[in-house]
């Protein structure tokens, strides 16, 4: 089989992978096989973003979406709900009409946004150096404030998230 | 060659918008809707890896932008996460409708 054949046909996969995906993780009144769903999703994006020639961020996308992401909503699921809560949430969906005409109405507009366009590429589209030595440089020059601030954000994150769970009550606070 | 196509990718991010959108507002669970957020984030870095690979001369922004998208995701996903802990901790339920009431 020729090789634009494969990769074709890897592609329609992974467009599989993210519609399939995305429905079970919006749809499914179960949270661990929405999870699941997310997880796939995200699969199936790190593989679109190989064939926008970027292996470093498909990589990324899998070590931080479906690596950490996925497992923390997985934890917070399995440490904060009782599973008397997991059978009651599992009753169904509320507000299905409302969320399908807004969504609906949502993908019609965007559509025919996209439909109109006509694209105009910029000089020098497509080419370019796109190796992660590139990408490492240029995080260390030009970008370096969003790479400091990135990094601030996420300290600050961290130690948010321990600060909201913590019990405080040793403390004196409510 | 759809994998060539600028509004092959566009289309599919716009697809994970919309559910998540649905998702957000028909999930009975605080988890559920998180879950549907960061499919958002999703297309939106998809999104920017899309114009930056077929429209943008400069190949390294794109990348730089999602990976930003990326690390907001993880903050936000781990203090979604612990916020949910706590307001579990004060009202004994995940229920966004059940949760209503100010300065409790």
């Amino acid at each position: 089989m020729a090789y634009g054949t494969l990769t074709e046909i890897f592609f329609y996969l992974f467009i599989i992978m993210i519609v399939f995906g995305a429905l079970v993780a919006v749809s499914s009144p179960i949270l661990m096989k929405a999870v699941m769903g997310l997880a796939m999703a995200m699969f199936g994006t790190a593989g679109l973003y190989l064939y926008l020639n970027s292996p470093f961020l498909a990589l990324m996308q899998i070590l931080i979406y479906v690596g950490a992401v996925c497992i923390m909503i997985v934890f917070g699921i399995m440490v904060g709900y009782t599973p008397k809560q997991l059978a009651a949430y599992a009753i169904g969906p509320k507000n299905t009409i409302l969320a399908l005409v807004t969504s609906l109405l949502t993908l019609g507009v965007l559509q025919l946004g996209l439909s109109r366009t006509q694209w105009v590429q910029a000089q020098g589209a497509g080419g370019g150096d796109c190796s992660l030595a590139a990408l490492g440089e240029a995080l260390m020059t030009r970008y370096g404030l969003a790479f400091e601030l990135i990094s601030v954000v996420l300290m600050i994150a961290m130690v948010g998230a321990v600060a909201i769970t913590w019990n405080g009550k040793r403390r004196g606070l409510k | 060659m759809i994998s060539c196509n600028l509004n092959t990718y566009l289309i599919i991010a716009v697809f994970m918008l919309c559910l998540g959108l649905y998702g957000m507002m028909q999930h009975r669970s605080m988890i559920g809707m998180l879950i549907s957020i960061e499919l958002i984030l999703n297309g939106a870095g998809l999104n920017f890896m899309a114009f930056n690979r077929f429209l943008a001369p400069d190949p390294v922004v794109g990348q730089i932008f999602t990976l930003f998208i990326m690390g907001l995701a993880a903050a936000e996903a781990a203090i979604a996460v612990s916020l949910i802990f706590a307001v579990y901790r004060k009202y004994q339920t995940s229920d966004p409708e059940q949760i209503s009431d100010l300065r409790g």
